[in-house]
């Protein structure tokens, strides 16, 4: 195989501006004529990536592998979508396997009419589908401290953006029919920990989905199959997987993961509750920490933005350590609450460059520092990091974090 | 999937049973069975709806805690390599090491017995029995000084138990960083 083919493309794209369009038609004869006359495998029921693609999720050793993160490779992210092979993973007890004619979802509580539901019924509802963003409330958590992560990976990589497809709640909800006084939904997972929160009625009438299709095909195991509920713009652990009970309450349940878990301390000793919400953020995916580019030249510097208020109206890029602000080329259409792909030409002179990008909404917010986040929220809030994150390329060309 | 014991909330049953069989206006679903219903977790309000009956002491707490907790959260509740520290914190909130435990931090008790039973033991959740989770909340809220040697947690004393940082929680205030932190997105 040549050594073209094995380059990244970025390499091709700084020999091609180098050199013209020679070795795109040298590159093309090359991947043509590698191997005449050999047939290539046959077809296949269900595919799988080439061999040569290496980007795999990342997760800590532990000695309970059944709960953890497992993190989306976002410096090998094209685009916009993240495949749901390499989608972010949050687990509290392992993934359930669920045998979709067997599971029941559950509505009772503050309801005139119980109702238990098959998914063949539930699938037999007028349904709707959303490109979102799903992030876990805990991204970017290491983040805080003054060593910040090595690679965009293990960094920033509890984000990822698929396709769902599902009923809105708020069609199940009329079904039931809510009794008044009822003001909170108390979702409930059917993995071995039974994962529940509450989740404010206002939310379920407006935009909650039971989604049980991602990406073209039902929901992975590890992301809720054959139910799960998104929440459109909030953190991840509300976005209840392998959904199997929602209980209509007058009162919030006060569960762990929104009281001991997902509750952010304040440097005054006090805890903001219900931190729903993920405010905008970005990261510069290319090039990004553990990255080297492989000689001077012209570069597209690219990355990802989000906002859980709505669409990105803009991000700017620095790569001068935040003396100066570019505005970058955003991908259309900037769908709300999805990942928004941001690009820029940017020439590596061989001097070293610290790059960072910022993100502002559709409402105006401008993804902070991590040091306004501090000046606001101390050290030990553990959740809710969207600081701008800034990378150091050296002049050898190779890319590393930069410690606060 | 239905194999957690709950408490069965009766009352819905006998009303359901009462109304049609599916939704009014798609004609799905069915009213639950107690076995799809008792099949779900036993979710605890604050306020101590959903806690069943039974009740349990520090002094079986104990044993229960050796038996089932301790391997992992350590024989005093101190933490382990692998199990969260149960105790201690107290005054740390506020500090550069703040150390959250149901000591320290959880605001509601109904909440140690919610995930006791729900999660724990991390191996086996489920496994416990009611008597047994109100017994090893009673020893944990024990150990953390909240509640006497001699008190015996039940669905009506367990919820009248007043946690240190009761409270301790605000609501989000954010944005509160930048020139957006007086507007609030919809949503």
């Amino acid at each position: 195989m040549s050594n073209i083919r094995r380059s990244s493309r970025r390499q091709i794209l700084r020999m091609t501006a180098a050199l013209g369009g020679g070795l795109v038609a040298q590159r093309q004869k090359l991947l043509a004529w590698d191997t005449p006359g050999k047939l290539g495998a046959p077809l296949g029921p269900y595919g799988e990536r080439s061999p040569f693609e290496k980007a795999v999720r990342w997760h800590r050793d532990s000695k309970t592998p059944e709960t953890g993160s497992c993190f989306t490779p976002l410096q090998a992210s094209v685009g916009t979508i993240t495949p749901s092979s390499l989608h972010y993973e949050r687990h509290h007890a392992g993934i359930p396997t669920i045998d979709p004619s067997q599971h029941r979802l559950v509505i009772h509580g503050m309801v005139d009419r119980p109702l238990s539901l098959t998914m063949a019924e539930i699938q037999r509802l007028p349904s709707i589908t959303r490109t979102l963003v799903l992030e876990c409330g805990g991204n970017s958590a290491g983040e805080w401290a003054a060593k910040t992560g090595p690679d965009v990976q293990r960094s920033y990589g509890l984000v990822s953006c698929s396709e769902w497809t599902g009923v809105p709640l708020a069609t199940l909800l009329a079904e039931v029919g809510v009794k008044a006084g009822a003001s909170w939904v108390i979702a409930e997972g059917a993995d071995a920990c039974r994962m529940e929160r509450s989740i404010p009625l206002s939310k379920a009438m407006d935009n909650t989905l039971l989604a049980y299709g991602q990406n073209g095909e039902m929901i992975r195991p590890s992301q809720g199959y054959p139910l799960r509920l998104i929440n459109p713009g909030w953190e991840g652990n509300t976005n209840v997987k392998w959904l199997h009970s929602l209980k209509l309450t007058n009162q919030a349940y006060m569960a762990r993961d929104e009281t001991s878990k997902y509750s952010d301390l304040m440097p005054d000793g006090k805890a903001r509750i219900f931190t729903y919400r993920m405010e905008a953020k970005s990261v510069i995916t290319f090039p990004s920490g553990g990255q080297t580019l492989p000689g001077v030249g012209l570069y597209e510097l690219t990355g990802l933005a989000w906002s859980g208020s709505g669409k990105i109206e803009r991000v700017e890029i620095t790569t001068d350590g935040g003396r100066t602000w570019t505005a970058a080329q955003l991908q259309e259409p900037r769908l709300p609450i999805a990942l928004t792909r941001f690009r820029m030409p940017w020439r590596f002179d061989g001097r070293e460059a610290v790059i960072a990008s910022r993100a502002i909404d559709e409402t105006g917010y401008i993804q902070p520092s991590r040091e306004d986040l501090i000046a606001a929220r101390g050290m030990n809030s553990i959740y809710h990091f969207n600081g701008t994150k800034f990378w150091r390329v050296q002049a050898d060309g190779t890319v590393t974090n930069v410690d606060a | 999937m239905w194999t957690r014991s709950a408490l069965a909330p009766a009352i819905v049953f006998a009303a359901a049973a009462t109304l049609t069989a599916q939704s009014p206006r798609f004609g799905v679903g069915r009213p639950p069975t107690p076995d799809e219903v008792r099949g779900l977790g036993a979710a605890i309000a604050p306020d101590g709806g959903g806690l069943p009956e039974g009740s349990g002491t520090v002094a079986e707490g104990r044993t229960v805690f050796a038996a089932r907790c301790a391997s992992c959260h350590g024989p005093n509740g101190e933490g382990g390599g692998v199990g969260a520290a149960l105790v201690g914190g107290t005054g740390t909130l506020a500090t550069a090491r703040p150390l959250k435990t149901v000591g320290s931090f959880w605001p509601h008790a109904t909440t140690v017995w919610d995930y006791v039973n729900r999660a724990m033991p991390f191996d086996q959740p489920g496994l416990l029995k009611p008597e047994e989770v109100y017994a090893v909340v009673a020893y944990i809220l024990n150990l953390n000084g909240i509640i006497a040697e001699d008190a015996v947690m039940n669905a009506s004393t367990l919820p009248r138990v007043n946690m240190p940082n009761r409270d301790g929680f605000v609501p989000d205030s954010r944005p509160d960083v930048g020139p957006t932190k007086a507007k609030k997105p919809g949503r």
